[in-house]
């Protein structure tokens, strides 16, 4: 305990009694949940108001003149303008409810794709995507007879950004870039980035499932045109999501998916459309989602969300020193500016056995290619084994991760 | 930790770290590739059958320590067996990793195999036993290609 009062002012005892998840144990030994990057934990606040959403509100939204829609509509709304102020938004109708960062992605590719996206078009994305910033674009490229251009990035794992800047030109008609890599943990420079391509008058998608747990984010600061994250990987629940996007864009963006809800009137010959949110908010939402996305939103700002960024960072920092101690370990994605993510191979063992060997130890980790192919390519290994780091976790915890990488080495040697 | 060592046992760990049959056939009459996807485990089964009997059976490839052991074990499980046989064995090996039969009340020809009962306990490792034995099926079959998912 000593050493962690070290460390930042922050008390992660006392946040940890928020997570009810994180006090059980596991294959008999106390949880170490180092798996954050896949999905976060969920602080009692928001399941309390997800439950009182179900238990006493639930209805739906936008179309009941009763009651219990209208306190649906009002609540769920509310969490819309608390997205909105989390992320800076100037308007609250750029903020548009998806079920994650893979639907929000979707959302742009096809629809800003359809209308802007031509033959011979360029469409930039980085080495280091998530397949889910790499397939829609693929995808819309191949209707429209467009090309993908990869912006490199060298052994670190950091974007060489003198080439993406050379690869900008007349015909680039998107960039889409992670703001933090979940298999490396990079940080990329997205604010230098999008003024880069803005003198190409180039859009910029920055997916944004790994920053917004881990820092506060300011779209305006950044004037990215599409920013897009997951609810679930903020302490949120899952089938929660957001995509902001540029009124500017929006206005001009056709419908992604069509149907309830998004219609100013329909018959059989023309139907026109709502305005932005609606347009594309198609059907009923996950309205118990959003409205607990919105309770992450509250829980992050009423704690001291940049001191937890200290603290998380130093943890990252602790446990790149115990892991990078051990001579069998080799870190994946060494990158000047990193977040949460430590990736690594134990030369001659197999990341699945890692993860399996861990967990007996009742530390979750995950192993495998992160759904980032193209980085285990780029490093010539099948997969990884990734810890993930919240501001929940603690500095015994990376005892117990380091410790536990040595028993593994121990087994197989 | 005793759940762990049910299933990195000694044996396991020694044919992960010294596999046998690993190498190609050259003049094999087939070879099926077995990919999972998940972890991008991927192995290639080389088959030499001498008329109905398994002649030479050996795999190339990367994977964990359960799929590459497993595989081990299957080429010399199979070696020297009818392709009826062999076809039986995979047959046990499948029902056994996946719950259905109890290699240690079940009667059965699984032998040396039966240590992979213990992924059982690990549903995700599942798949990573069975890789090399549903890649030698494809093989006896002429097929080319099977993938887990
Ligand atoms: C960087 C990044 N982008 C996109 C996604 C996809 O998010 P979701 O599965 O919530 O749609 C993830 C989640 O794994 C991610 O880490």
């Amino acid at each position: 305990m000593e050493a962690v009062k070290q460390m930042t002012n922050w008390d992660v005892e006392k946040i940890r009694k928020d997570f009810p998840v994180l006090s059980q144990t596991v294959n008999g030994q106390p949880l170490v949940y180092l798996d954050n990057g896949a999905s976060s934990q969920v602080p009692q606040s928001v399941i309390d108001r997800t439950s009182k959403y179900l238990a006493e509100e639930h209805s739906n939204i936008h179309r009941g003149v009763h009651y219990l829609s209208q306190h649906a509509t009002t609540a769920y709304e509310a969490a819309r303008e608390k997205v909105k102020r989390f992320i800076n938004a100037p308007d609250v109708k750029e903020c548009i409810f998806v079920r994650g960062t893979t639907e929000g992605v979707n959302l742009v590719a096809f629809s800003y794709g359809r209308k802007f996206i031509g033959e011979g078009d360029e469409i930039l994305v980085s080495q280091m995507e998530h397949h889910s910033n790499i397939i829609p674009w693929q995808m819309i490229a191949e209707e429209k007879g467009a090309t993908i251009r990869v912006i490199p990035m060298n052994e670190r794992g950091e974007l060489i950004i003198d080439e993406y800047e050379n690869m900008l030109n007349e015909r680039t008609k998107m960039v889409a870039v992670t703001h933090v890599s979940n298999s490396l943990g990079t940080v990329n420079p997205v604010k230098e980035m999008i003024a880069t391509a803005h003198k190409f008058g180039v859009p910029v998608c920055v997916d944004a499932a790994q920053s917004v747990p881990h820092f506060p984010v300011d779209v305006q600061d950044l004037d990215c045109d599409f920013f897009i994250f997951s609810g679930h990987k903020m302490f949120g629940p899952t089938g929660s999501g957001v995509m902001y996007g540029k009124r500017k864009w929006l206005d001009q963006m056709p419908p992604y998916q069509t149907g309830g809800g998004m219609i100013r009137t329909v018959s059989f010959e023309k139907t026109t459309f709502a305005p932005i949110p609606d347009k594309f908010e198609a059907g009923t939402p996950a309205i118990a989602a959003g409205i607990g996305l919105g309770a992450a939103i509250d829980y992050i700002n009423a704690i001291d969300f940049e001191a937890a960024a200290a603290y998380e960072h130093e943890l990252l920092e602790y446990a790149t020193e115990r892991l990078g101690d051990i001579p069998e370990v080799k870190i994946i994605g060494t990158a000047a500016e990193k977040a949460s993510v430590l990736s690594f191979t134990i030369e001659g063992i197999h990341p699945h056995d890692i993860g399996t060997i861990l967990d007996q130890q009742g530390i979750a980790i995950r192993a495998g290619h992160h759904c980032a192919q193209p980085v285990m390519e780029f490093y010539d290994v099948p997969a990884t084994a990734r810890a993930s780091f919240a501001f929940y976790n603690t500095k015994e915890e990376v005892d117990k991760l380091a410790d536990a990488v040595q028993k593994v080495i121990e087994v197989f040697a | 930790m005793s759940e762990l060592s049910d299933l990195y046992q000694e044996v396991i760990l020694e044919h992960n770290k010294n596999p046998r049959n690993f190498r190609e056939i050259e003049d094999a009459d087939q070879y099926a590739d077995g990919k999972n996807p998940l972890c991008g485990d991927a192995l290639r089964v080389y088959l030499k059958m001498d008329g109905e009997v398994v002649g030479d059976v050996a795999f190339k490839g990367s994977g964990c320590a359960i799929s590459k052991a497993s595989a081990s074990m299957m080429t010399q499980a199979v070696k020297g067996k009818t392709k009826a046989e062999a076809e039986a064995i995979f047959g046990e090996f499948h029902a056994m990793v996946t719950g259905e039969l109890d290699a240690e009340t079940q009667e059965n020809d699984l032998g040396k195999l039966k240590i992979f009962a213990g992924v059982l306990e690990f549903p995700a490792r599942v798949k990573c036993a069975s890789l090399s034995w549903h890649t030698l099926n494809a093989a006896l079959k002429g097929e080319d290609v099977v993938s887990t998912e």
